[in-house]
């Protein structure tokens, strides 16, 4: 039994992907920024990737100064109110606020953020304005977490900005990528132009960099060039079948999912391929959407998923069901996609091995593979002394965003493997640091 | 089963617990809606010469999420007809002949006083309480606190009173005065039968920062006003204590002020209050919250065996001492239990900037430590705990040494001169002034300041 019947209008829809964090009210965020004790030296900061001040701007929310409040979050990280409604909070800050030592619910450290981020932008507040112009021009490729956090601190620096987009709308995976009951694509892009508002560097969407002759036009107009370009596509399989229709990548049917909507037509049965957190979205995506039977199947056991266990019991909670120790051998059906025939697993001494004569079909209308993003590497080898690692990530300096490349700068997913908008948005800001030091040349060394 | 009855200066009630003189006690309606929800007594909403009220009438401390923790108004004694009142009284004592009804009363000249006290008694009020404490509109007039500030002139007052009056009366006194076993003993010579308090404190309980004014806001103005509620629990236990330890006072005491729960009335009546009067919390709660506070009383005392509230009454009056009388060899120091910790390292920060930088912080853990040698046992940081019983403060004296200040004085063993080697904090250690310069910057600085330490890059 589907616990969901397919939306079919906005409204519907709206219901079905109910956001998980909603908008406090001021009387929520009173009582919650009540209970914060203010901790010294607290936990919550050090496990915010970004620093923000978390006790500082919750006494700010308490004390009715919602405004100061954003300006503490904007000032650590650019993604305020995305990151207070899309980050794992379970595992950062609220995982280690001293509250869960006791056994009380910790501080709803990300609701109380977007809380204070959304009174500005809807408000239209401004907290920050470019600085004094440099001359310095700076070429971003990419208008993600990392693209766009970037470009506002070299604005706040001084220094000319002009991102590059291979899409329409700025924001990366925030806006293609991240589960729709997380955040809505409305309050998304007001991020965004607010802070395009605030800081004015240029956008050209629909504008990807993808040749050697685009780079050099970048190499020869701009300063610095950033990469924040993110992880590609769902890696292939190379299973038969995989080409039947109705087989499709995790990414791609979760940006199908961001943009259509009520649209998107899913399976009656979906079998999911994987055991991250995009596997446990793409399920719960797919039962939100009215399938009526949703399977997660994974390699190995249950607790060697790479989810975090609130993103299975999510998925758990909305009627997926688990089947374990299964490896995939071929997609089956005739044109469309009827089923997936599956090996059983048993892992012995820490490796997968497949259980001779084990082989069945599970049938299905609709398979999501959610086996990982493949990395850019063809289009990162077109730039010169570029290194990239043994797993296709751009070799950077964390403190500084600086390449192998002197003129190129990178974060992001791009770099660390795939992460979340946090560290993007972290990492990002330290890098537009390093190329102010690196243009400014005030401080220099090899 | 503990009994819960009193007999306060002759006036009987089934409960300690009385509505204090305000507005839960405005009306019959009230008051019998009070009586059948479990309260003991009422003290009539002041009657007295005819008022006018603005609007709005009160004001609001309140702590974070917690509303009222104090409370204050502008209003004035009843303004409903005193006839109304005096009828409303009766019917309340026919219906309810065995709960406390006490006319509150304020009016200006001897003949009034004598006209009022006998349509109060007439009407069959067990008691009469006379309101001294009103300390704003009314004192204007020259009533209220206006008298209770004036000991010459109240003695005079209850004189006049006492001159008619046939039933038991009460002095409300005012705590607006320096010394309040003034007015008190001033009642008893004029012949009162027990006084109550406190009444509320003059006070200003906030601004409004955008329209510049005090709240209560009246058309753009404000006023000062009356402080209750429990915020001012402390100030009125130390005034009830002052009261019940002072030798000429000598009269039974009805203690109000911040009382919300049965633990606040059992303080008031430790240290002396034979009944207890209820004001704002009963404008919050409603009169529900008498549920609480009798079934937490009769909890109290059945465990501690008590079984009047006579029994209790003053029993932590022996061990309020002065200051001078307490022992200076008794010495505890602070305790961390690491299991309970949370590390929440509030007390760290406390001790570090608000005490005697006595406790550590050791790398690899977020338990703070104590540094024993010196902490001076101030309370502090157990006190910022937010976790029950986790820093408790350990005895290190073997309990067999005693001696006081006074004791010293008398032996002449007293630092006298600056530097001398009796005085306290000569040989505590503090670190050098400098070595707080930068110190935990990276800490008390989080975020941005955290991030961008070191960047270095490559030409
Ligand atoms: C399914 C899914 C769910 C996720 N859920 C969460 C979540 O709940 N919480 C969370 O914190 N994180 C989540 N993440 C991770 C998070 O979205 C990413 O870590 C984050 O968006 C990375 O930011 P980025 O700027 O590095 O890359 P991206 O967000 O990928 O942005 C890169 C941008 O660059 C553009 N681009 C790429 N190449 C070019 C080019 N050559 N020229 C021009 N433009 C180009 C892309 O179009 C894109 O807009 C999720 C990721 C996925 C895939
Ligand atoms: C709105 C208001 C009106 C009051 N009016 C009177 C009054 O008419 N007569 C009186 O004796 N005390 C009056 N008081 C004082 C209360 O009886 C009581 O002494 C004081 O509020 C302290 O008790 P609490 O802390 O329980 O509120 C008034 C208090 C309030 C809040
Ligand atoms: S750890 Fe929790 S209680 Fe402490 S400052 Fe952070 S949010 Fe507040
Ligand atoms: S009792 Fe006072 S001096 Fe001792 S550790 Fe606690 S705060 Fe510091
Ligand atoms: S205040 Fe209490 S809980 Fe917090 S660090 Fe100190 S001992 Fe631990």
């Amino acid at each position: 039994m589907a616990e969901y019947a397919t939306p079919t209008t906005e409204q519907e829809f709206a219901e079905n992907f109910a956001q998980l964090k909603p908008l406090m009210s001021n009387s929520e965020a009173l009582l919650e920024s009540s209970r914060c004790l203010f901790c010294f030296d607290a936990p919550c900061i050090k496990a915010c990737p970004s620093g923000i001040d978390i006790p500082l701007f919750i006494r700010q929310i308490n004390s009715g100064n919602a405004t100061g409040a954003a300006r503490t979050i904007y000032e650590a990280n650019y993604f305020g109110n995305a990151c207070g409604k899309v980050c794992p909070t379970e595992v950062l800050c609220e995982g280690s606020c001293v509250y869960t030592a006791t056994g009380a619910k910790p501080i709803e450290i990300g609701r109380l953020q977007s809380h204070a981020t959304r009174q500005v932008i809807d408000q239209g507040k401004h907290l920050f304005q470019p600085g004094a112009p440099t001359g310095f021009r700076v070429a971003v490729i990419g208008a993600g977490p990392a693209g766009i956090s970037c470009a506002c601190e070299l604005r706040k620096l001084g220094h000319e900005v002009e991102v590059f987009e291979a899409k329409s709308k700025p924001s990366g995976l925030t806006l293609y990528g991240v589960a729709p009951y997380k955040i809505t694509n409305e309050e998304t892009l007001a991020e965004m132009a607010y802070l395009e508002a605030q800081f004015g560097f240029r956008v050209h969407y629909n504008h990807a960099i993808s040749t050697r002759p685009d780079l050099e036009k970048l190499e020869q107009a701009y300063d610095v060039i950033f990469l924040g370009i993110g992880l590609g596509h769902t890696s292939s399989l190379g299973l038969p079948g995989e080409d039947r229709e109705n087989c499709v990548g995790a990414v791609e049917f979760i940006e199908q999912l961001r943009i259509r909507q009520e649209q998107t037509t899913v399976g009656r049965k979906v079998i999911v391929l994987g055991g991250g957190n995009t596997a446990m979205d793409a399920a719960s995506e797919s039962a939100r959407l009215g399938a009526e039977k949703v399977v997660l199947a994974y390699r190995r056991g249950k607790e060697e998923m790479g989810a975090y266990e609130f993103e299975y019991d999510l998925a758990k909670g909305v009627g997926v069901q688990g089947l374990f120790n299964v490896a995939p051998l071929e997609i089956v059906g005739n044109g469309k996609v009827e089923g997936v025939k599956f090996v059983r697993t048993a892992t012995l001494n820490g490796q997968v091995q497949t259980v001779p004569g084990s082989e069945f079909v599970e049938a299905c209308d609709m398979v999501i593979k959610a086996t990982g993003q493949a990395k850019q590497t063809s289009f990162l080898s077109l730039i010169p002394e570029l290194q990239v690692d043994g797993k296709g990530r751009i070799v950077f300096n964390p403190n500084t965003g600086q390449t192998t490349n002197p003129r190129y700068f990178a974060s992001g997913d791009a770099a660390n493997g795939g992460a979340e908008v946090v560290n993007a948005a972290a990492e990002a800001k330290a890098a537009a640091h390093g190329i102010h030091q690196y243009l400014t040349k005030s401080h220099l060394s090899s | 089963m503990p009994d819960l009855s009193i007999n306060f200066a002759g006036i009987k009630s089934p409960n300690p617990f009385w509505l204090a003189s305000a507005p839960p006690t405005n009306s019959g309606y009230q008051v019998m809606k009070a009586f059948d929800a479990g309260w003991g007594g009422a003290v009539w909403k002041t009657l007295g010469v005819p008022v006018v009220n603005v609007s709005s009438r009160y004001g609001s401390v309140d702590y974070r999420d917690k509303r009222m923790m104090g409370f204050n108004n502008i209003e004035l004694i009843s303004d409903r007809p005193l006839a109304d009142n005096l009828r409303e009284i009766e019917e309340v004592k026919k219906r309810f002949p065995h709960h406390a009804v006490i006319a509150s009363l304020m009016v200006q000249s001897r003949q009034e006083w004598h006209d009022i006290v006998r349509d109060a008694e007439n009407a069959g009020s067990d008691g009469i309480e006379l309101n001294f404490g009103c300390p704003h509109g009314m004192c204007e007039r020259g009533m209220g606190s206006a008298v209770g500030q004036e000991p010459e002139v109240l003695q005079t007052i209850v004189e006049w009173v006492m001159e008619v009056a046939r039933i038991p009366v009460i002095v409300k006194l005012t705590p607006n005065i320096s010394d309040i076993t003034e007015p008190a003993m001033a009642a008893r010579r004029g012949g009162a039968n027990a006084i109550s308090l406190i009444n509320t404190i003059q006070s200003i309980v906030g601004v409004d920062l955008d329209l510049f004014a005090p709240y209560p806001i009246v058309d753009g103005k404000g006023s000062n006003g009356g402080y209750c509620g429990p915020a001012v629990k402390p100030i009125a236990l130390n005034m009830v204590k002052n009261c019940a330890q002072h030798p000429d006072v000598r009269l039974p005491i009805s203690g109000i002020g911040g009382i919300e729960t049965w633990r606040d009335a059992v303080e008031h009546i430790l240290l002396g209050a034979s009944s207890v009067q209820v004001c704002t919390a009963a404008m919050h709660y409603g009169f529900g919250i008498i549920r609480e506070m009798t079934s937490g009383l009769e909890q109290y005392m059945s465990e501690k065996g008590f079984r009047t509230i006579d029994d209790m009454v003053g029993r932590a009056l022996p061990n309020v001492k002065h200051w001078e009388d307490l022992n200076l060899k008794y010495k505890v120091t602070a305790h961390i239990n690491p299991d309970k910790c949370i590390g929440c390292q509030l007390c760290y920060t406390a001790c570090e900037d608000g005490a005697h930088q006595a406790i550590k912080l050791n790398a690899g853990t977020r338990i703070p430590e104590i540094i024993d040698e010196n902490c001076v046992g101030c309370n502090l940081c157990s006190l910022v705990c937010p976790v029950e019983q986790c820093i408790t403060m350990e005895r290190r004296d073997d309990g067999t040494q005693h001696q006081t200040w006074k004791e010293r004085t008398a032996a002449d063993d007293i630092p006298v001169t600056f530097n001398d080697e009796r005085a306290g904090g000569l040989h505590h250690w503090v670190p050098e002034p400098a070595a707080a310069l930068g110190k935990e910057k990276h800490k008390t600085l989080p975020g941005k300041a955290r991030q961008y330490q070191e960047v270095v890059v490559t030409e």
